[in-house]
């Protein structure tokens, strides 16, 4: 199990003041200027070096997103953008550092912005956030009144200004080009890509756009170095992580933990344990309802990084652990997140417009086995003509869900199916 | 698509105008982004307009954000009906927003809404008729470990079980606010009992 020495997050839970005296205690904004001080190519080699990967579900190097930045300096202004549009079901963990830890997400906020030559940032927050919201902003006050942000930020000769942007209920907004559509005060339809956000992004302006948990822990990263951060967990899948645990476990609850903890040790931990005990286990969805969900079998071995989850053809996602015991109706559950992403689509791309709707129809019918054997097989080929042909990927996340569930509870659809044509013989042909 | 907000039978107010108070907020909100994107405040300025207006949004109030801001009308529209949370018909005194996506479904969020349909004698999207409850389904408030959530006005009741509900809303009908967050006990979101993790910080104590 992780050292509490090595958490990041340790007011997590808000035990303690969020506030600036509070974050000064537990070792926030000290010296940050000297962070600065070694420049903007030492912050990205060291985050690249770190081994840092994007905390909100794609994975991708943090480090590598910074260097597509512009190098040099033009008349255009550069953003840093936050994507604090937290919704993927299963998710809620940036939460709890909007509320509990903003200091360091503001923190984090100025180096990032610091290492990319912004001169702003957004932190785009989801509508429902509001007291969590009202903390961040909070947080900026008090560092715009220390002098850590605005004009000559540490006393770097800086400038730098942070922006609270609230969301309106919308979890497309958590695509980061629908994120700075809604900035500019549209509807959140993403954009076709190229350019991407590095070239054009917010008011076409060179934009990185990066998750709360992944900015988050830059500033300690830098302070207790790269190779401290790369040294937990394992080669490309390294350092902390703050997992979400819910669904029917004794305790749910978020965590820090290091990554590539095994699944079952994580669960029966913190969580305290499946309810009814490990046995009691049907399957996990093991990062937010985008990702397919795993059968017990899988699960008895399974490390939560995003290579070893990749492997068995799921995802870390956001580390959201939703956990479903035997009393569950596995084709409900995952019906509703298809119900969800029918809700949720934003209408630009027909095959997720149309596809999302259907699948989420079909899927009804597959609960109570109002349907034909054949339609398993169709409703899997419509979720390969929505996957991949859509702008953004929340066709694909329609899709996997689904996929999951026929990859490894084919049978009991199956069988649900057969059930409802022997009751209904006649109905059925 | 039919003009918003006037399909639903209610009485559509005929002007809007911004309260003083409202209007200074507005130019702080402008002044966050850079001289000429002002359209990027009409997000925040539709959110001030609906608290003013009693928690929703009539089409002449959309207009004022449109004109303030110097947008096209119908770009103001857009927007308004694209985010569910602005609500373009009228919503009662206490907006009960049931969380009901497969997390807080799990731990029993059909048994939440039965207890709210039944307590206050509506249907999920009515409002009650002395205009103090409307009843709502939403997808995923981002609080899964604390299933299941209600978000009522602008604050969550997590880890409701139905007995909790039942007080809930008679404490709103007594004209009470109810305290927020975890009904069990819980701080936030560590496991029920206390953290497994970070003891040494668990405590108010622990700071000095």
């Amino acid at each position: 199990m992780l050292r509490d020495e090595d958490r990041i997050f340790t007011n997590l839970y808000g035990y303690q003041d969020f506030g600036l005296d509070g974050a000064r205690k537990r070792g926030d904004w000290d010296n940050t200027a000297s962070i600065l001080a070694n420049g903007r190519e030492w912050i990205i080699e060291q985050v690249k070096e770190s081994g840092l990967r994007g905390r909100g579900g794609a994975g991708f190097s943090t480090g590598m997103k910074w260097s597509f930045m512009p190098k040099n300096v033009t008349d255009k202004p550069v953003y840093l953008v936050i994507n604090a549009d937290e919704g993927e079901p299963g998710t809620c963990k940036d939460r709890d550092i909007l509320r509990h830890d903003p200091h360091k997400l503001i923190e984090g906020c100025l180096i990032a912005g610091f290492a990319i030559g912004a001169s702003a940032c957004y932190i785009y927050i989801r509508g429902e956030f509001y007291n969590e919201g009202s903390n961040v902003q909070r947080a900026i006050d008090e560092a715009y009144a220390a002098g850590l942000i605005g004009k000559n930020a540490c006393g770097t000769g800086y400038d730098y200004d942070v922006y609270i942007h609230r969301g309106a209920g919308a979890y497309i907004c958590g695509e980061e080009t629908a994120l700075i559509e809604s900035i500019e005060g549209k509807k959140g339809q993403p954009r076709n890509k190229p350019p991407f956000p590095a070239q054009a992004g917010l008011y076409s302006c060179p934009t990185t756009v990066n998750n709360v948990e992944s900015i988050a822990v830059v500033p300690t990263i830098l302070r207790r170095g790269a190779s401290w951060f790369a040294g937990l967990g394992r080669p490309k899948n390294s350092g902390t992580k703050l997992f979400c645990i819910s669904g029917h476990v004794n305790k749910p609850c978020n965590v820090e933990e290091e990554m590539g903890i095994p699944l079952k040790e994580l669960i029966e931990k913190h969580a305290g344990g499946v309810r009814g005990g490990w046995d009691n286990l049907l399957g996990i969805i093991p990062g937010g309802s985008s990702v397919p969900v795993l059968p017990k079998s899988i699960c008895d071995t399974v490390l939560m990084d995003f290579d070893s989850l990749r492997e068995v053809q799921s995802g870390l996602g956001t580390a959201a652990v939703i956990v479903m015991d035997k009393s569950t109706d596995i084709v409900k559950a995952i019906a509703r997140l298809s119900s969800f992403y029918a809700h949720e689509s934003c209408g630009q791309c027909t095959p997720c417009r149309e596809g999302t709707g259907w699948m989420s129809r079909v899927m009804q019918r597959m609960v109570t086995g109002n349907a034909r054997m054949e339609e398993i097989d169709m409703l899997l080929q419509v979720t390969k003509q929505v996957e991949g042909h859509t702008i953004c990927a929340l066709g694909d996340a329609a899709a996997w869900p689904i996929q999951g569930l026929f990859r490894h509870f084919r049978p009991e659809v199956e069988r649900r199916i057969q059930a409802y044509r022997n009751s209904a013989p006649l109905a059925a042909e | 698509m039919s003009a918003p907000a006037s399909d639903h039978g209610h009485a559509e107010p005929t002007s809007f105008t911004f309260t003083q108070e409202n209007l200074e907020l507005a130019k702080r909100i402008i002044a966050k982004y850079p001289q000429g994107k002002q359209a990027s405040a009409c997000m925040p300025l539709l959110d001030v307009a609906q608290r003013q207006n009693g928690g929703w949004l009539p089409r002449v109030a959309m207009d004022a954000v449109a004109d303030l801001l110097g947008m096209p009308r119908i770009r103001v529209y857009e927007v308004a009906t694209f985010y569910t949370m602005y609500n373009k018909n009228p919503v009662g005194r206490h907006h009960i927003q049931v969380c009901t996506t497969t997390p807080c479904w799990l731990r029993g969020s059909d048994d939440i809404v039965h207890t709210c349909k039944k307590k206050l004698g509506i249907e999920v999207g009515e409002t009650t008729a002395d205009g103090q409850f409307t009843l709502g389904e939403v997808e995923c408030s981002g609080a899964c470990v604390n299933a299941p959530v209600v978000q009522i006005g602008d604050d969550y009741y997590e880890d409701v079980a139905p007995e909790h509900m039942e007080r809930i809303l008679d404490a709103l009908a007594r004209g009470e606010t109810p305290k927020p967050g975890s009904q069990t006990g819980r701080q936030s979101s560590e496991p029920v009992g206390g953290p497994t993790t970070l003891k040494a910080f668990s405590t108010a104590q622990a700071e000095d």
